[in-house]
């Protein structure tokens, strides 16, 4: 087989082997089904619920997609802010890592508290938990520009705000959407953790309450939901990755440098 | 007669991690307009410091520093400069990134919207001058070393400096790219005659290109000898072979063995 076809399809392969081993082994190892269930049950419940899936994927997503906005906004704005001065930059880092360190599933609490049960607290959580790889990535991409080049422009007489226009922010561009791809798996977390604890829809909200009633089957259907738009998404981002910034796949510099 | 650049007994310190570092000291310089000045020296001497300096990125400590009869106090806004490394911008497509410094040096930024056809027809008359005809809508990843070095210089001249800074542009390259691209450079000099302050450690390539060659001391720099290079222009590569040439070679390495040792 030619490798650049075993490469398109080995993603596939990889997951359909997953689920064939995870099926398998409750054959091989006759698995009591009150502790884990086949995938082949969470289709078959998928199928049979599939409006009531559907809807609560289709909030979850929707409620990640939102805070992800969010976050994504912000943390350009913050990133360009940090990335502006040292001094910003030295001032601010520590109290962002400091927040970061929080679990935010210690914050929902405060969130349903504060705003009620329901969506906004999921928006929230979905935003402060995503927020800060995009801040420290474009943070990162403007504090890299290299000091030679900044000495051309500025020899041609060029402020700091040509220097960032011209190649501060073009240079951030592919450690912002390497970021991205980051913060909206984190934001899927965000959502669900505050789903779990208050809320009237979405996947989280659907693993907490079946999973009381000891309906195992539609808890692993909702995970694998959860997943499946995780990876979905990811893929979204990392396509919008490959086309506006082709450049940093092909040259030296890289996002990863 | 007036120097078109006049570096008036300058010292510069720079205060480092581990105490200050004296990097020239009672440095005097003077170059004329139009004159195709080569600064060598042993490494570490503060050739690389004596362009910022130059440049008006970083301020002596003592002495001044003028160009064509202004003291410089702050970036000169003007000058164009190349480096070692040609620091393209690679989301730039090579036209592009010639044009740059016309979208931030006065007064063609502001013309630059407006004026956008003819300063494009420019770039591309200029890419053609260094052989790069064809190669403007490509990327710079695309290109080898040396084209992307061409690239750089287009970069420093498109919008007609009367500076030229130039700081070991071609010390990455191999020895038959970088005779090719002394003979490039002395052209585009021959025909726009900008003054050049060209930084380097490959003495034949100061000696084919320059006017005069300032040799400098290791750290603390200092000027120790200005020597004159008076083969007739237009110089062929072939004077690099001639008696006199080899000569003033020799001359220039025993000059920086000494410094090197003292």
């Amino acid at each position: 087989m030619n490798s650049r076809l075993a490469e398109r399809l080995a993603p596939w392969l990889f997951t359909i082997a997953l689920f064939a081993i995870w099926e398998g082994s409750f054959y091989v190892f006759k698995v009591n089904t009150s502790v884990l269930q086949p995938p082949s049950a969470a289709f078959a419940a998928m199928a049979r619920y599939w409006k009531v899936f559907l809807y609560h994927s289709y909030v979850t997503l929707w409620v990640t997609m939102v805070g992800f906005a969010l976050a994504v906004g912000f943390g350009i704005v913050l990133g360009l802010v940090v990335g502006w001065s040292r001094t910003i930059y030295r001032g601010l880092y520590p109290v962002m890592v400091g927040f970061n360190t929080i679990p935010k599933v210690a914050i929902v609490p405060l969130l349903i508290l504060w705003f009620g049960i329901g969506e906004v607290p999921a928006i929230i959580t979905a935003f402060l938990i995503s927020f800060f790889p995009i801040v420290v990535n474009v943070a990162t991409g403007l504090a890299t520009t290299e000091p030679e080049l900044e000495d051309v422009l500025r020899a041609l007489g060029a402020g700091k705000l040509d220097i960032m226009r011209k190649v501060g922010i073009p240079r951030a561009l592919p450690y912002l959407f390497g970021s991205m791809k980051v913060a909206i798996t984190l934001a899927f977390v965000g959502t669900v953790v505050s789903e779990t604890l208050g809320a009237n829809a979405g996947l989280g909200y659907m693993i907490a309450l079946e999973g009381a009633s000891f309906r195992m089957a539609n808890v692993y259907a909702a995970l694998l939901l959860l997943a499946f738009e995780g990876v979905l998404m990811y893929a979204v981002f990392a396509w919008v990755e490959q086309r506006f910034t082709r450049w940093a796949f092909r040259s030296q510099m890289s996002a990863a440098g | 007669m007036q120097a078109f650049v006049d570096i008036d007994r300058v010292t510069l310190t720079y205060s480092g991690a581990s105490g200050d570092v004296l990097a020239l000291k009672d440095i005097s310089m003077k170059v004329r307009q139009g004159e195709f000045a080569a600064v060598v020296g042993p490494s570490g001497c503060g050739k690389s410091t004596l362009m910022r300096l130059v440049t008006g990125l970083h301020p002596p400590t003592a002495g001044t520093v003028a160009i064509a009869g202004e003291p410089v106090k702050g970036p000169v806004k003007m000058a164009g400069m190349a480096f070692q490394n040609a620091n393209l911008l690679p989301w730039r497509k090579v036209i592009d990134n010639v044009l740059l410094p016309l979208e931030i040096v006065q007064p063609h930024r502001s013309q630059f919207r407006r004026r956008k056809a003819e300063f494009r027809a420019q770039a591309e008359q200029l890419l053609a001058t260094v052989g790069l005809q064809g190669f403007s809508e490509r990327y710079p990843w695309e290109l080898s070393g040396g084209m992307q070095q061409r690239v750089s210089l287009c970069r420093s001249l498109i919008h007609q400096p009367a500076l030229l800074m130039l700081d070991e542009p071609f010390a990455a390259l191999d020895a038959f790219t970088r005779e090719e691209l002394w003979c490039v450079l002395r052209d585009l000099w021959e025909k726009l005659r900008f003054t050049v302050i060209l930084v380097t450690h490959d003495l034949r390539e100061a000696a084919f290109l320059a006017d005069s060659i300032h040799v400098m001391s290791a750290r603390p720099g200092r000027i120790v000898q200005v020597k004159p290079v008076d083969f007739p222009r237009t110089r062929d590569l072939q004077v690099t072979y001639e008696r006199g040439f080899a000569d003033i070679v020799h001359e220039m390495r025993e000059r920086i063995a000494e410094v090197r040792q003292a």
